[in-house]
């Protein structure tokens, strides 16, 4: 019962980011969103781990977040190299 | 002990909800990045600590996330801005903007 | 002493994703060791005699004062978001900071980051720019004073 009220609010948090990810005027508008989602998904991983008992999914979080920032800086990389194009 | 993780993993949950909205209802990209961080940042603390409450085995893994998330994500959101600073027009209602002297070389060489 | 640093920071990782077992603590001074021989040249941080000192100010200093302040911008970003017209008066103001040293400079953007109403853009030397949501102050001390004043002394102590 708990995880459900849990996982409905993580739910309209991860469907609010998408609302910004597609209607998003500008691309950072939508990388904003997208780093937004990456540390809720972090979130939703260990919520996994917790309901299946199971500590291997803590391991997937820690190499998600990894690869999430490593994500965020490459494409704050790519928008500073497109001046005025947004 | 299983109560206080159930409270903390929906004061998680309730973060991630405001994080959402504010990236979704403030005016322009600055606000959206703020709110997004600081939210996301307190509400991944504290689910992932009600996880590592109602598993007290995993606690050290849950730990090493918790100070890769507080070092990685403020960097990110700072390189974020930067990057929106220097690629897109700002919005309108800056009432001040000192950061124009030190960039000002930088944002308008290439068109 | 870089090699003591590397090692330290290398074990500790490793003990944080494998836990406490015999035969875990065994292979991670075996692993630690030669990544340490690999890795020193890519480093340039160091630790000295000091060291356990600044981390237990580090620990019962500044951690309770970061979350204290951490708590008060999530019900700060909360009382924006759900307030139906959004009070805002943005601005960019550049403050000055006397610390030294990247370690320290990263440490007060970050926390810079996750205070109340602010976002740190871009460092400079010793200038930090940054994003506050309500530009307060007239003049760049009173800013510096309202940003980051506690945290600049606090840290100021830590990484002396």
């Amino acid at each position: 019962m708990m995880d459900i009220i849990v996982f409905a609010l993580v739910g309209l948090g991860v469907l609010f980011s998408l609302t910004r990810l597609l209607i998003g005027p500008t691309p950072a508008d939508r990388v904003v969103s997208l780093d937004t989602l990456n540390i809720i998904v972090i979130g939703i991983i260990a919520l996994l781990a917790h309901l299946f008992k199971n500590s291997l999914y803590l391991d997937i979080a820690i190499v998600y977040a990894i690869l999430a920032f490593t994500e965020t800086i490459v494409f704050a990389r790519y928008l500073e190299g497109r001046h005025g194009d947004c | 002990m299983e109560i206080v993780s159930y409270v903390f993993m929906i004061i998680g949950g309730a973060f991630y909800l405001l994080g959402g909205l504010g990236i979704l209802r403030m005016p322009d990209t600055f606000n959206r990045i703020q709110a997004g961080t600081k939210a996301t940042t307190l509400g991944a603390f504290a689910l992932l600590i009600g996880v590592g409450i109602a598993n007290p085995d995993w606690i050290l893994k849950v730990l090493l996330i918790i100070i890769f998330i507080a070092i990685s994500n403020p960097i990110g959101s700072s390189a974020l801005a930067k990057a929106t600073y220097l690629s897109c027009e700002l919005p309108s209602n800056l009432v001040q903007d000192d950061l124009k002297d030190f960039v000002g070389g930088q944002k308008n060489d290439s068109n | 002493m870089k090699y003591v640093a590397t090692f330290f920071v290398l074990f500790a990782s490793y003990i944080l994703l494998a836990g406490f077992q015999l035969q875990e603590l065994l292979l991670g001074v075996l692993v630690s060791g030669v990544l340490t021989v690999i890795l020193t040249n890519l480093v340039d941080y160091t630790i000295d005699v000091r060291f356990p000192i600044r981390l237990i100010i580090f620990i019962f200093a500044y951690i309770p004062v970061f979350t204290w302040q951490l708590l008060l911008s999530n019900i700060d970003v909360a009382r924006r978001v759900l307030s139906p017209k959004i009070p805002l008066n943005p601005g960019i103001v550049k403050i000055h900071t006397d610390l030294q040293g990247d370690f320290a400079k990263l440490t007060l953007a970050n926390s810079i980051t996750l205070t109340p109403g602010t976002l740190s853009i871009d460092v400079d030397g010793e200038h930090i720019y940054v994003h506050t949501v309500d530009v307060k102050g007239k003049t760049p001390e009173e800013n510096k004073e309202m940003i980051s004043g506690k945290f600049n002394k606090l840290l100021g102590v830590i990484f002396k």
